[in-house]
């Protein structure tokens, strides 16, 4: 019971920036309290990250990411800071899961408010460039040969090098 | 000097080990250093941590590179590139 009620409490997440969780969310409740009393906002950015049922030419049948507690969420933290500090913009929210999942499910939401959409577009696709790259997390796919480490991708380091100030 | 050290993902599995202290003596001063210094343990170790494979180091729970000087008490983690989002 009080697993349950402390689940229910947490599902609106605009006061908890960056969660991670095992429990699917819920994209438009998520949204409507990260803008929730604040009527500056004129626009809300968000990415969503789904699991896909191929991947390096293999069907993928289930994955399971792993994390590095701790270390998560002050990367989170930096990269948002990073990102408030560089965009007008208002609230952030990063919601990652971790454990066993499969294809079709939601992995990532990232959300972003902003006064217009420009800053919100860009801040969005910064936040989710430096996770793929900064944030600690591994993913493991079963495919019909077996488990095997997903490998970091080069065009995400170059993704994240676009936006290092020059 | 002190440490904790921590494994993750590929790394934990082929070393068999997610987490360990460690006292290390003081010619090892960075984490280059350090890296080293495990290699020397022999298989998986040497195989796993060797120079040509791409990982990533974080001291203390913030990524850093091979020349960032050790601190007594340090957490220091190996993982692979992380692969997220």
């Amino acid at each position: 019971m009080v697993l349950k009620w402390l689940s229910f409490r947490q599902l609106p997440g605009a006061d908890v920036p960056i969660q991670i969780q095992e429990n699917d969310f819920d994209v438009s409740a998520e949204i409507a309290n990260l803008r929730k009393g604040d009527p500056r906002v004129g626009a809300v950015v968000t990415f969503l990250g789904t699991v896909r049922d191929m991947n390096d030419g293999s069907q993928v049948k289930g994955m399971t990411l792993e994390h590095y507690p701790g270390m998560t969420e002050k990367a989170l933290q930096e990269i948002l800071d990073q990102a408030k500090a560089r965009w007008d913009i208002y609230q952030t929210l990063v919601i990652h899961r971790v454990g066993p999942l499969m294809p079709e499910d939601q992995i990532v939401l990232v959300a972003v408010t902003s006064a217009h959409r420009g800053e919100a577009f860009t801040a969005c696709e910064f936040i989710m460039d430096y996770l793929k790259t900064a944030a600690p997390f591994w993913k493991k796919e079963d495919t019909p040969d077996g488990t095997r480490w997903v490998d970091a991708r080069v065009t995400d380091e170059a993704a994240m090098a676009r936006w290092v100030k020059k | 000097m002190k440490l904790e050290l921590r494994f993750f993902a590929s790394l934990r599995e082929a070393l068999g080990v997610s987490q360990e202290g460690l006292t290390i003596p003081d010619s090892i001063k960075t984490i280059a250093d350090l890296r080293n210094y495990l290699t020397q343990r022999g298989n998986p170790w040497s195989e796993v941590l060797a120079d040509g494979k791409v990982l990533r180091c974080a001291l203390n729970q913030h990524m850093v590179d091979a020349n960032a000087p050790l601190q007594d008490g340090a957490e220091v983690a190996f993982f692979p590139p992380v692969t997220g989002g």
